[in-house]
Order: structure tokens, then sequence, then C-alpha cells
């Protein structure tokens, strides 16, 4: 199989970035250091390629509609220039992707897929397109995504881009909330610019049609410098989302796990109904309403490493016999760091109810060792 | 391609040697480079008996662990201790205070000059 690349992949080419096969992409695992990435974003700012991202268009008058028999979210209730973290699940309530869609226009919405998942998620919503009056359109060729992410990313974006109240669909950048979007100006081009993203900071994602995105890029970049701005990587996003508690599609989520057992149930919306109060028969329902009412089998929690080594993706968490060593196993690593930013691994893993409460004193089985871990409330990062 | 230093011999592996009584054992930048950033040593301990081309320790990255092997056999007499406590060094200095442990060598493995190095590690 071939990888594709980013419209911006000279760019990294030229900035001699270390790059990585991820999600059928050629994308940056770094530029210069994963651990030099992470702290700019946390102390100024980072701009990520993330043009490996899906792109999906759903529009027509029962688009609202379409979307809620198709994900879990309730779009009817969605206002416009607003965005939503929702997931589209199988029939047995499994996660097919966890995605981000925006209302960025009547009748119009934006969904963006993982990159791996992206072709999967189009074929179950054009099947799941049938009988809604609604078109839906992979649109994700023409678009690259750019994201400033850190405490400096609106001063920077201010730089590069200005506000045109006839393309801006009402809102002005100073009263952009949290999973909200406004079109802006990047010189006459319009764009997308959305305060979401995946580090736990403030932040911005750009959409911006393929053929400006280097011109963009490039703009940010220099801009940015002065601010502390950085190119960053792949690395340094997922040490980023993990301190920030973020779930990542294939760790924590997959076509075995529902919304539910990766603590995400609050997006299932099993009491969104259509106009004349008849609930709305999503894809997943019956399933995902009968997981909601049982015990959970395991639980996604947090785990803070108390030695220096990290936990890794697949690792074993065990109880800790009285001698110090590998007892009886409990759950399975999902993720792990050595967290830059707090200066001790952290984890998340799926364990036993039993051992999910806070505080519990469990070990991740590092190549036959016990290395102490201690279940932990997350995100583990919270921006001050 | 990268320069290596000439003094020194190098595995197929990735480690560094120099001709020192004890040598000095390190990793390459190249080995560095994809690494990415060291968080983590686990090296041999001082009066281990060790054999060329075995498992003497693990190097971990921020992305992932990595198995280190002795380019030589013998003793290993003295480890870096700094390196332990700090080892950003073994990014910032692999040829130089990122260094990992030294030998009294009693026998070699498979060892590459700098310049059959430079062609293994492309």
């Amino acid at each position: 199989m071939t990888t594709k690349k980013s419209p911006l992949h000279d760019e990294h080419v030229a900035l001699g970035a270390h790059l990585t096969a991820f999600g059928g992409w050629d994308m940056p695992l770094r530029y210069t250091s994963d651990l030099a990435e992470h702290r700019a974003v946390r102390g100024a700012a980072g701009l990520f390629d993330l043009s490996h991202m899906g792109g999906i268009s759903v529009t027509g008058p029962e688009a609202a509609a379409f979307l809620d028999h198709a994900l879990v979210g309730n779009f009817s209730a969605l206002r416009p220039m607003r965005a939503r973290y929702t997931m589209i699940c199988a029939d047995d309530g499994g996660v097919l992707d966890d995605l981000i869609v925006y209302h960025n226009g009547t009748d119009e919405y934006f969904a963006v897929p993982n990159a791996a998942n992206a072709d999967a998620v189009l074929v179950a919503m054009l099947e799941r397109a049938a009988g809604f009056d609604v078109a839906v359109r992979d649109i994700s060729a023409s678009l690259a995504l750019i994201a400033v992410q850190g405490p400096r990313a609106e001063e920077i974006l201010r730089e590069v881009l200005t506000e045109d109240p006839e393309i801006s669909g009402g809102t002005a950048l100073d009263d952009l909330r949290y999973y909200a979007c406004l079109g802006m100006r990047f010189g006459a081009e319009g764009v997308l610019v959305a305060r979401t993203g995946y580090t736990g900071e403030d932040g911005f994602e750009i959409w911006v049609d393929t053929p400006h995105a280097v011109a963009l890029w490039r703009a940010l970049l220099a801009a940015g410098e002065p601010y502390g701005l950085v190119p960053a990587g792949l690395a340094a996003r997922d040490s980023l989302r993990l301190e920030a508690g973020m779930p990542l599609y294939g760790n924590e989520l997959d076509t075995t796990t529902t919304p539910y057992d990766a603590g995400a149930g609050r997006i299932v919306k099993l009491d969104k109904a259509h106009d004349d109060g008849t609930p709305v028969d999503f894809v997943g329902r019956e399933a995902l309403a009968a997981r909601s009412e049982a015990d959970p089998e395991r639980v996604l929690v947090g785990l803070r490493g108390t030695g220096r080594r990290p936990a890794r993706s697949g690792y074993t968490v065990v109880r800790t016999t009285d001698g110090g060593g590998v007892g009886e196993q409990v759950g399975t690593v999902t993720s792990g760091v050595p967290s830059p930013t707090l200066g001790h691994p952290v984890a998340m893993a799926y364990v036993r109810p039993d051992v999910a409460a806070e505080g519990t004193e469990l070990a991740v089985d590092v190549r036959g060792r016990a290395e102490p871990f201690v279940v932990t409330a997350m995100p583990f990062y919270r921006r001050g | 391609m990268a320069d290596y230093p000439s003094t020194l011999r190098y595995s197929v592996e990735h480690e560094w040697i120099d001709d020192g009584t004890p040598a000095t054992v390190g990793v390459t930048s190249f080995a560095v480079e994809a690494l990415g950033d060291v968080v983590y040593l686990e090296l041999p301990e001082v009066g281990a008996e060790i054999e060329a081309g075995t498992v003497v320790g693990e190097i971990e990255s921020t992305k992932s662990v990595s198995e280190l092997y002795s380019p030589v056999s013998g003793t290993v007499v003295e480890v870096n201790d700094t390196a332990v406590d700090d080892p950003a060094l073994v990014n910032s200095e692999p040829f130089g205070a990122g260094w990992l442990f030294k030998v009294e060598v009693s026998g070699e493995g498979q060892l590459l000059s700098a310049e059959e190095y430079a062609q293994h590690a492309g």
C-alpha cells in the first residue's frame, strides 16, 4: 500500500522532519525533539499539519436528522457554528470511530474522522443515508487541516487571519468559545477556524483549500516564531493528548469498545427524539441502551507512575505480590508515555471495576518487573 | 550521509566503541535520531560479564524501548551514572558525555569502520 502525502509534505521535508506512516499517510513524527515540541505547545504554541484527518461534508434539508440516525449525538440540537465531539457505532454498540462534527452553515455539517477510519466512516455514513434527503461527500482531498495550539495561539492567529462579517457566520473571534467555529480570511481566501484541539491547550484548527495550504503554513510559522511557535509532530501530539486525558482510536477505542467502556457515555444521547416526541432509532441504540444499564466489565482509568519507567500500550496491569513481584492480571495498558509536563509516567488502561477506584495502588508488568502505578483522575494535566 | 568519528568502531546494532583500555561504549547519532528523546537508561552493572552481540540493557525514549547490545565481550568496569540521571545527554552528545559504559575487552564481535558503518546506517 502506498502512503498518501499531505499537501504540506514538501514543507515537512524542507524542515527536516522525521516522517512516519500513520493511518495510511506519511506524516511528521517530529521535527527536532518530541519533548521540545511538547513543551513549546504547553508554554507558547505548536503548529500541526493534520491534513491526514478525514473530511466528510453532509448537506441537505435532512442533514441533522440523518446525523441523529447515523451517530450517537444529538445534532438537531447543535446550533450553527458550533462543533460536537461524537462517535459512530456499529449495531452492536462498538465504536467505528470518534469524530468531531461542525455545524458550519444552514443544513450544512462537516464531519472529521480519523485518518485510518476515514474510508470506513464514509462507507457507513453512505449506507446510513438511505432514505434521507441528504448528500454525503468525501471532501478531504480538497482541504488541508492546520492546527495552532498553545497559550499564544490566538495572538498568532490574529497576525495571519482577518475577520470578515460577511463570512464569519455571526461570531467574532473575541467571542469564539471552545467547540465553536467561524469563517475568516487568509488574504482573499475564506478559511474555517474552529476553537478545537487535541492538546489540552487553547488553540485553533483551520481548514483551508488545498491550493493555499502551503502559504498559510508558512505564514503561521513566520508569524508564530517571535511567540515561540515551533512545528510539532505526531509524537508530541500523542503525549499532549494523553496528558489531557483524551482517547485515541486504536488505543482506547476500537470496535470491541462501547462509548460507555471508554467513559464517554455522556455523548450517547439515548433520549434524542423526533419533533413529535418519538425516540430516534439511531444505529447501535438498542445495544447501547442495554450497555448503559449493565455493570461494566472493565473501566478506562488513568494511571500515574511512581517509578521512572513508562508503561506502554499492550502492557499488563497487575497487582503486586507481597514480594513486590508481578501478581494477578487486572487490566491492560492502552497508552503510556513519560509525561514531559509532569515529569512522571502517565498511562491509560482498561482495568477490572474492583480496582478502578482513584488511589488504588497497582503495577504494570514492564518486561517482567512490577513498576508501581496509582489509579488517578484524568485529565493528568489541566491548563492553568 | 552522516559523518561518524573515524577513531571509533561500530556494531550493526548501532553501538560505538573506542580503542581505550578499558574501552568506552555508547550508541550512535543514527540510533539516537531513530529513538527520539531518551528518557530512561538501563545499563549493565559494574562487574557484569557481558558477551558480544547479546542484550545488556535497554534504552527507553518517549516513544519506544530499544535493546542495548554489547559490541564486545568482557567485564563492565564503569557505567555512566551522569547519563542515567540525565538521559538527554545521550541525545545531545551521543559520542561524548552521553557514553554508556566502560568494559575490559576479552573478545570482539563484528565491528565496522566509520565508513562501513555509514554505508550500513545509510
